[in-house]
């Protein structure tokens, strides 16, 4: 069929309603490797400016750690640059099958499988492991990517409120009668950054005998006293049945993801998982950075206690200035604007302060609950983060709103 | 007999409500204003079904009809 006009017209007409709805995405060109420092491009076709990054996921520091690059460039060398075949022809190498081993031992889980991505991981879990004779119970926070996975599964879903471990308590009476119940949740959750409930939900579903999920992707390599995860933090290592992660985050920020837990699990992924089964696994390039990545995060503590420091710095700092922040202990701190357009405009000032971190609004986040979303990294100094807090009291006293209530924000500036 | 908006409307608060947005009408958008998420809609449809003896359509089950209490209330009837 021709691209004709009318065809054009609909995704013009879709587009603009993209932009006028004001949630046109539009990206900035980095000039640089990802760091706690960034040259950036922007608004398009302008000098590159250096900033400071407060909207990374880089929490540890490691995406451009020398280590992490020397390895990856040892991998190149020896085991070359692509596969060209899925992993059950002829795309798995001796490193492939050493990472999965590593990321166990790290996880503290009986078996792993890799995926090109966590967004692949949780397109492609579900439906290898459920029937319809099943159900899945998400927190209503998910990460898209596991509401995606949820969708192409034929089992029966359901939700809970956020965290709410009683409504949770009555969905799994509600569902007493499936074959399979999986209780679905993030480890912590990506626009919030508070912690889940691990604990409490490893005992209601060990009384109700369910599946407990946990999306670790905000946690492995930092959370916990030896960054292993949520799952440490709460003293449940070796209770969570199935944990998907990201490499594309603190462990080297490259791209991948895995499937780790009970081997039946991981093995039923094996055999029947989508994205695994249909296309190319992790480059032999990566899969080497990230072995160093966790041989790194075994040998020492350091990075995730600085990130630690650095978060309890950054925080203090924010709440002693009068910003109201979202409440937690984990590098993800929401500085909390309510408004959507006052979040646009928070952004803006802050990069021509030379800081660059970026609004959330609806429907990324719930209506009127717009924010700047502020990211710390062990890659941080403390010089980097007291520039930005001095930039953030700058543009806080701009819009007249330190040390004002959400109430009173929402007065000045509408949700 | 119980009034079904009523009924509707308690349903809706007790299941996605909290102490920040409780105070739904029947007029409320539910799903365009981002208390109820299409994915979480499941629920309320199951519990539509099972309290009126009804079974609704997948293809009438659509953000557009279950956006406010009234709106489902038409939608329920509909299927009586």
């Amino acid at each position: 069929m021709a691209y004709t006009d009318k065809i054009k017209e609909i995704y013009q007409n879709q587009l603009k309603g993209i932009q006028d709805a004001g949630l046109f995405k539009q990206e900035r060109y980095i000039h640089s490797s990802q760091d706690a420092e960034i040259e950036v491009e922007f608004p398009a076709g302008s000098a590159p400016k250096r900033v400071i990054n407060v909207c990374a996921n880089n929490y540890l520091g490691l995406s451009s750690h020398p280590d992490v690059i020397k390895a990856a460039h040892e991998g190149l060398d020896t085991r070359g640059y692509g596969m060209s075949s899925v992993r059950f022809i002829c795309g798995t190498q001796d490193i492939h099958r050493e990472l999965e081993k590593k990321v166990s031992e790290f996880l503290g889980t009986e078996d792993t499988i890799l995926f090109p991505s966590c967004m692949d991981a949780n397109a492609g879990v579900f439906e290898a492991i459920l029937t319809s004779e099943d159900v899945m119970i998400s927190d209503r926070l998910v990460h898209a990517s596991i509401i995606d996975g949820m969708r192409l599964c034929a089992a029966q879903h359901d939700t809970f409120k956020h965290s709410d471990m009683a409504h949770l308590e009555k969905k799994l009476q509600l569902h007493a009668d499936k074959r399979l119940k999986v209780v679905i949740n993030d480890g912590v959750y990506s626009m919030d950054g508070d912690t889940a409930k691990l604990d409490e939900m490893v005992a209601l579903c060990e009384k109700y005998d369910a599946i407990l999920f946990v999306d670790e992707s905000h946690s492995s390599g930092f959370i916990g006293k030896t960054g292993r995860g949520t799952h440490e933090k709460c003293g449940v290592v070796g209770k969570i049945d199935i944990i998907t992660t990201t490499f594309g985050k603190a462990l080297g920020g490259a791209s991948g993801g895995c499937v780790s837990g009970r081997k039946e699990i991981v093995e039923m992924c094996r055999q029947k998982a989508r994205p695994y089964l249909f296309s190319n696994t992790i480059a032999p390039v990566v899969v080497s950075g990230v072995l160093e990545v966790l041989n790194i995060l075994s040998k020492s503590t350091e990075r995730r206690d600085k990130l630690e420091a650095n978060t309890k710095f950054w925080r203090e700092g924010l709440t002693k200035a009068g910003f109201v922040l979202k409440d937690g202990d984990t590098p993800i701190v929401p500085v909390m604007l309510f408004n959507a357009k006052l979040a646009q405009d928070v952004s803006r000032d802050l990069f021509d302060l030379g800081i660059y971190a970026i609004g959330f609004f609806f429907p990324v986040v719930p209506q009127g609950a717009a924010r700047i979303r502020t990211q710390i990294s062990a890659g941080h100094e403390i010089h980097h983060l007291e520039k930005a807090l001095d930039a953030f009291i700058k543009v806080g006293k701009k819009y007249d709103i330190l040390g004002k209530t959400k109430q009173e924000i929402i007065e000045k500036y509408g949700s | 007999m119980e009034n079904m908006k009523e009924v509707i409307l308690e349903y809706v608060i007790e299941e996605y409500c909290d102490e920040e947005n409780d105070d739904v009408t029947f007029e409320t958008p539910l799903i365009s204003g981002g208390i109820v998420d299409s994915f979480s809609m499941v629920s309320l449809k199951r519990f539509l079904e099972n309290k009126y003896k009804i079974s609704i359509p997948d293809a009438d089950a659509s953000p557009e009809n279950f956006d406010t209490v009234t709106k489902i209330e038409v939608l329920v009837k509909r299927f009586q």
